[in-house]
């Protein structure tokens, strides 16, 4: 049987056809693109040969522009121009008013209080933002590989929301990128490192970004990237040190009041005197404001000193995180710096003296992220499979249930790895109840009101008991990508409701559905045309793995009669993959995913037992 | 899967309270290069489904067996004593009175004249307890006998007293230090 044995288990039964996968690093100042090209991970440039694209998107009358052009007209048409539109994804309008900043938009609340930006192309939810520059970056994406993307593994501050995770996903089925990981910014950047090769150890990554501040502990050992605990702050970034100085430049010009594009060009001229000073004692800032005009210098102390409760906050969370993954300072053996902003000075002092070491600052912390992700993106596209590489990450926020009293009950603490399964009984409060209403929140505060909330259903149809006598389970499950699911059952009936958590502020399926629809010119044929596709693709995935699979453990696994029933059964499926009919290949792809579960499971089974082979003969030896 | 399975059959461990963690880390890791989303994310929905139900079980397991309070729970449960779901048991006077003192100390510490310190004591404390209170469960879980298994409960719950003293003493010290 082995001499059948044509392609090795997990290669594409054509090796010599590559997939096409990239890393997406979507940050809130810039985006880039990253791809493995002749075994080496690199970003890829434009046409004009830049690999920054400024997270910016401008709506005009004429149509959509992304990136520089973009951003050069940010402080000109401020409300049409959105920049830093990572800060907005998965929150609802009353989290931004406590975001300074960002007051230059005009919100409008729709349904589920999600806030829509008012532009002159008509109102624009974040996820259509975000999607945009994903667009961009996978045209760029195809024009520089010549072909057709399998995936992408997109990156998200460690410290992102189930939220924010679910508006990063559906930002991207938005672009009609197929999502292969969200993964991690700090891991992506330990993978960038290689740190895997070399290292058997504790590493911190600190990444500091435009928006956002993480700070992951990982484990390192033998090609497995463990994380063990992560922290940070998913609204603190370099905006907020722009923010800080053009606040200060704002008292020296009198505290008058601003409107939008002032605020605007204060913060841009901040930015720039903030990258001045990278490698400058002082810069000298000419400003011109409200017809009035002033010089001012700025040292890097002053800088210094009006950005050192942001600094102090991140050194904070890198204490509290090294505690939660119960490391001390000195087992740590590398730190690595992550994001634009880790290129301010004192940023860098801190976090040396800190961690009592230099930290590693030898790849472009702009481009660290991407070049990671393409890594993993290639591996993930099955690309390499002898490849021991594997980033494991866990859960950055406590998942929970309201309970009696407004209060949080948590199911999943922060920290736990994932994926991650669990369940909690809850019981009736009244007599005779038949409904009960079920909170999800996340965060690790003891009040619901204080953590994010981020789904609500009902479950109906408990029958009518004493109270305390009906049992409901709720199970929470989240996978890989951190992303939840949950479900409820009331125990004696059987009773049950299941909902894919789609948060409060994000987009429901129709949603997605309608705009997918609106961003396709000939929209009734291409959609088809897509879905046609992309069922082909199931069924062609579930086939050839089936039919590796049997060549692989069928002799092994499967009596002659089983085997014979699964060739039938994939014969129909072959069959209605070649027609046209994209729900009847749907159907097709469900019957036979059912019909071989058994077989799947029975692999699986016999995988853990020879992943443990070894130790079981030792025990049995070691006690007789 | 085999749910028949417990976790420590699972992950080919010797089912003992004194278990070798580094050993535990090693098999799971190994499991996880098999069992990980990640591993079957070029194949179909089906199998990335199962992958996600098994790996969730082998980081319940990992994560049941590495901490010593739930992993005393889990074999008294295999051993048919539930004290993962029980509401409070009667433990006795003293023992209650000695959490009453503990607890009094605690909320006193801001006011003393070196926090720190006292912190540090109460926590030395603490660990002290939990490491005798392991060391009777252990004793008592080996005697296997119901009335052993009993007193290795009442450990159990004691332990969940000193547990949580040490999650309140961690959360004192982050409101002290961190701001």
């Amino acid at each position: 049987m082995a001499l059948l044995q044509i392609a090795e288990p997990g290669q594409s039964p054509e090796p010599h056809k590559r997939k096409l996968a990239v890393g997406i690093d979507l940050g809130t100042t810039n985006s880039l693109v990253a791809a493995v090209r002749s075994g080496e991970s690199t970003t890829l440039p434009d046409e004009g040969g830049s690999h920054l694209l400024p997270s910016v998107v401008r709506y005009t009358e004429q149509g959509v522009v992304v990136g520089q052009a973009a951003l050069s007209k940010a402080s000109v048409d401020p409300f049409n121009t959105i920049v830093s539109v990572k800060r907005l994804m998965g929150r609802g309008v009353d989290d931004l008013k406590g975001l300074e900043g960002e007051a230059v938009y005009r919100f409008t609340e729709h349904e589920g209080g999600m806030p829509y930006l008012q532009t002159v192309a008509g109102d624009k939810s974040p996820v259509e933002v975000s999607a945009e520059i994903l667009r961009t970056l996978k045209a760029r994406a195809r024009a520089s590989l010549e072909g057709e993307l399998e995936g992408a593994v997109i990156t998200v501050p460690a410290y992102f929301d189930d939220a924010q995770r679910q508006a990063t996903k559906d930002a991207a089925q938005l672009a009609g990128i197929k999502v292969l990981r969200l993964l991690n910014e700090p891991t992506a950047a330990a993978v960038a490192y290689g740190l895997d090769k070399a290292a058997e150890g504790v590493i911190a990554v600190y990444d500091l970004g435009g928006g956002t501040f993480d700070i992951s502990i990982l484990r390192l050992n033998k090609g497995v990237f463990e994380v063990l605990a992560t922290g940070g702050d998913s609204a603190l970034g370099g905006d907020d040190f722009d923010l800080a100085l053009a606040g200060w430049f704002l008292e020296q010009l009198g505290g008058k009041e601003v409107v939008a594009g002032e605020s605007r060009y204060l913060t841009e001229k901040a930015r720039w005197v903030k990258e001045q000073l990278t490698d400058n004692p002082a810069v000298a800032v000419d400003l011109d404001h409200a017809g009035q005009k002033i010089s001012l210098e700025v040292s890097r102390t002053l800088f210094d000193d009006l950005v050192e409760p942001l600094v102090s906050k991140t050194i904070r969370a890198c204490r509290r995180t090294l505690k939660d993954a119960g490391v001390t300072i000195g087992e740590v053996q590398d730190v690595v710096m992550v994001g634009g902003s880790t290129r301010v000075p004192a940023v860098r002092s801190r976090v040396e003296s800190f961690f009592e070491r230099a930290p590693r600052i030898d790849i472009d912390p702009d481009r660290v992220v991407a070049v990671g992700a393409a890594i993993q993106a290639d591996v993930l596209a099955g690309n390499k499979p002898d490849s021991e590489m594997l980033l494991l990450d866990v859960l950055p926020l406590s998942l929970g249930l309201e309970t009696m009293g407004g209060l949080a009950e948590k199911v999943i603490h922060r920290n736990t790895s994932i994926p991650v399964a669990r369940a909690q009984e809850f019981t009736t409060y009244q007599d005779g109840q038949t409904a009960m209403m079920i909170h999800v929140v996340q965060g690790e505060r003891e009040l619901v009101d204080d953590c994010r909330s981020l789904a609500q259903f009902v479950l109906r149809g408990i029958p009518p008991m004493a109270a305390g006598a009906a049992k409901i389970r709720v199970a929470f499950q989240v996978d890989a990508d951190g992303l939840l699911g949950v479900s409820a059952k009331e125990l004696s009936t059987g009773v049950e409701s299941e909902i894919q958590v789609k948060p409060s502020y994000g987009l429901d399926d129709n949603e997605i559905a309608e705009m997918l629809k609106a961003s396709y010119s000939f929209a009734e044929d291409d959609m088809a045309l897509r879905n046609l596709r992309e069922q082909q693709v199931e069924a062609d995935r579930l086939l050839v793995s089936l039919e590796q699979a049997m060549l692989t453990d069928g002799e092994q696994l499967l009596t002659a009669e089983e085997m014979e029933h699964l060739r039938e059964q994939m014969a129909i499926l072959q069959a209605l993959r070649n027609g046209s009919d994209a729900s009847a290949i749907e159907q097709g792809v469900s019957v036979l995913s059912q019909a071989s579960d058994f077989f799947a499971a029975r692999r699986m089974d016999q995988s853990i037992k020879n992943a443990l082979k070894g130790h079981s003969i030792q025990e049995i030896e070691g006690e007789s | 899967m085999d749910i028949t399975q417990n976790y420590f059959e699972f992950l080919a461990l010797p089912v003992t309270y004194q278990l070798d963690l580094q050993a535990l880390s090693e098999r799971s890791r190994e499991l996880q290069k098999t069992l990980h989303p990640d591993r079957f994310s070029h194949l179909s929905d089906r199998e990335r489904r199962l992958s996600v139900q098994y790996t969730a079980y082998l980081n319940e397991a990992v994560s049941t067996l590495k901490n010593p309070l739930s992993r005393a729970q889990y074999l008294l449960k295999l051993k048919g004593f539930d004290t993962f779901s029980e509401s409070q048991r009667q433990l006795d006077p003293m023992f209650l009175m000695q959490q009453m003192e503990l607890r009094e100390s605690l909320a006193e510490i801001s006011a003393t004249a070196d926090p720190e310190a006292e912190l540090d004591a109460l926590r030395a404390t603490v660990e002290q307890e939990l490491r005798s209170l392991r060391e009777q469960f252990d004793k008592y879980y080996q005697q296997s006998t119901p009335s052993s298994f009993e007193a290795a409960a009442v450990c159990v719950r004691k332990m969940q007293f000193f547990d949580k003293l040490g999650r309140e003493i961690e959360a004192l010290e982050d409101q002290l230090f961190d701001e």
